[in-house]
């Protein structure tokens, strides 16, 4: 049997994301220190053997920083998607269910949602919230707030999807056959929508990431001393030159390999959903 | 017909922007603190002072009546006072307009530019190396987050709009990618190629009345990613236009200036997209 080029390449995104995600799990094994403990005799130091990736600004291990950053970026990105994805299932699906009225008012609210830039609305919406909460607290907000706002374009798609659905043969005939319709929904149509939800999923982590990521640097983000990317990417800000300090790459880099390999598994699941 | 799709658009666009505005006025009403201000904690002021300004927000309790009395004002072109810059919205959106109506026109163009000399190039070509390589161009991009790349604009001093350009391009790109693609592939095509006529002549006869219509409707969604791409941009970038006002606001959760900016955001995008679909219908009209 051969093996296409595209599963090679989507066999090693899985590989990376596998590392990527087993490291920042290891991190309190992995990691010199925890991220928020400061060496004040080496702050702001090169890379040496006791920091691989130097310290920041006020004597913070950067490699403990990254790792710890890299697992809640991509534990709490994923629990995100479900929650957006959950949310679009369960609006987008039950309107294109139920159609008429309630698909057009659900529609209406997520053409309301989309009218504005995601940014826009993200930055919007974090401003109604307090700003000077405890790390943790930040960080529950921004994942909540990204899974709570991310869900209407997955709707659309969903509730196409289940008005298709509601008009064929199979459901008609269940329909035919007395089921009530919550079952009807949720032994039937849903379990369809199965491939979507998946894509959907999916298409919502790397997009996450990225929106987290946009957040931090401009402050809106998870709070100090919690490392996210976001907050990491942050210390580009302060860099003259690229060729001065390369090692602060390191986070930009890891994110743009982790978001790639999303894109590439993300191709797999566009397949599925076909 | 047109009219009635223009009336159709126009009515969504008044409805959404409404309700916009609605829902924004009532974020901002439960926003932790709404009922709190510093100026009550001036010394100089006395008890009946304190209360006057207790009494002006009572106001304000009712959403209905608050977002309905800024609506008056907002007719007579009174937007209300920004919180953080003690001065009028009005005349903080009319210094900081042009600027970022200048970079995202410009941003536009570039990204526009070179995405579609990139699509129209590998459409043509149709090398599998050439193809691989701009999607590998453009997926790099889209990995990056917006924020970073205006943090390299000012690190390489770079324009600011030649960002919102980079920004923008990777999504333009893999639509317009996708569209030429499916149209060179379409049959009529690949007849007019083996009758030997000029690629000229099959691009603009043939493929662009095709992808057209949906080339157009993304045009209305890239004026959406520009405007929220501003907002990175001009921050990290340090520019005066409304998307750092809109990134001041959110930091000094000035809520007036916020509810004002969504407001105008989400008639731009609108606007933006509205007018695509109406071209796409005229055009379509003129094919027919």
């Amino acid at each position: 049997m051969s093996i296409s080029r595209t599963n090679i390449w989507r066999a090693l995104a899985c590989a990376v994301l596998l590392l990527v995600v087993g490291a920042s799990l290891s991190a309190n094994w992995l990691a010199p220190a925890g991220y928020a403990k400061q060496y004040r005799e080496a702050a702001d130091a090169s890379p040496s053997r006791q920091h691989w990736l130097g310290t920041d600004e006020i004597g913070r291990d950067r490699f403990a920083r990254v790792l710890y950053g890299t697992r809640i970026s991509l534990l709490l990105a994923p629990a995100a998607a479900l929650l957006s994805t959950l949310m679009a299932a369960l609006v987008g699906g039950l309107a294109g269910y139920l159609g008429g009225g309630w698909a057009r008012c659900a529609m209406a609210v997520t053409d309301l949602f989309l009218s504005l830039p995601w940014l826009f609305l993200l930055i919007t919406v974090r401003a109604v919230m307090p700003l000077n909460v405890s790390p943790m607290v930040s960080v529950l907000v921004t994942f909540l707030m990204l899974g709570l706002l991310g869900w209407t374009s997955a709707a659309r798609v969903l509730c196409s999807t289940a008005g298709s659905l509601r008009d064929s043969d199979f459901v008609r005939q269940a329909k035919a056959s007395g089921i009530p319709r919550t079952r009807l929904f949720w032994i039937h149509v849903l379990p369809n929508l199965k491939p979507v939800l998946y894509a959907q999923f999916w298409i919502s982590i790397p997009a996450f990431i990225l929106s987290e990521a946009n957040l931090g640097i401009l402050g809106l983000g998870v709070a100090e001393p919690m490392p996210s990317w976001g907050s990491l990417l942050k210390e580009l800000e302060g860099l003259v030159s690229v060729g001065e300090e390369p090692w602060k790459f390191v986070p930009l880099i890891l994110l743009v390999v982790v978001v790639t390999s999303f894109q590439l598994v993300l191709s797999k699941q566009d397949e599925v959903a076909a | 017909m047109l009219g009635r799709k223009i009336a159709r658009h126009g009515l969504a666009i008044v409805a959404t922007v409404l309700l916009g505005g609605l829902l924004s006025a009532a974020l901002m009403r439960l926003a932790p603190g709404f009922d709190a201000d510093e100026a009550e904690l001036d010394p100089h002021l006395n008890a009946a002072s304190i209360q006057a300004l207790r009494q002006a927000r009572l106001e304000q309790h009712n959403i209905f009546r608050f977002y309905f009395h800024s609506l008056q004002r907002a007719a007579h072109g009174d937007l209300g006072t920004s919180n953080s810059l003690r001065q009028p919205v009005s005349l903080l959106l009319r210094e900081r307009a042009p600027l970022t109506l200048r970079l995202v026109g410009i941003g536009l163009l570039l990204s526009w530019a070179v995405a579609m000399a990139l699509a129209l190039s590998a459409a043509w070509l149709r090398v599998s190396a050439y193809d691989a390589l701009t999607t590998v161009i453009s997926g790099t991009f889209l990995c990056i987050p917006a924020a970073v790349l205006a943090l390299l604009s000012v690190l390489w001093n770079v324009p600011g709009a030649l960002a919102i350009g980079l920004i923008v391009f990777p999504r333009v790109y893999r639509f317009a990618r996708n569209l030429l693609g499916k149209a060179y592939s379409l049959p009529h095509i690949i007849t007019a190629r083996a009758k030997g006529l000029s690629e000229l002549r099959i691009l603009f006869w043939h493929v662009v009345p095709v992808a057209g219509p949906q080339l157009l409707a993304v045009a209305g969604v890239s004026v959406s990613i520009a405007v929220g791409a501003a907002i990175p941009v001009e921050a990290l970038c340090g520019l005066a236009g409304v998307g750092q006002l809109a990134w001041q606001a959110a930091l000094a959760r000035d809520l007036p200036l916020l509810t004002n900016l969504t407001i105008l955001v989400t008639l731009v995008t609108l606007l933006a997209n509205s007018g695509a679909d109406v071209i796409g219908h005229i055009l379509r009209g003129h094919e027919a």
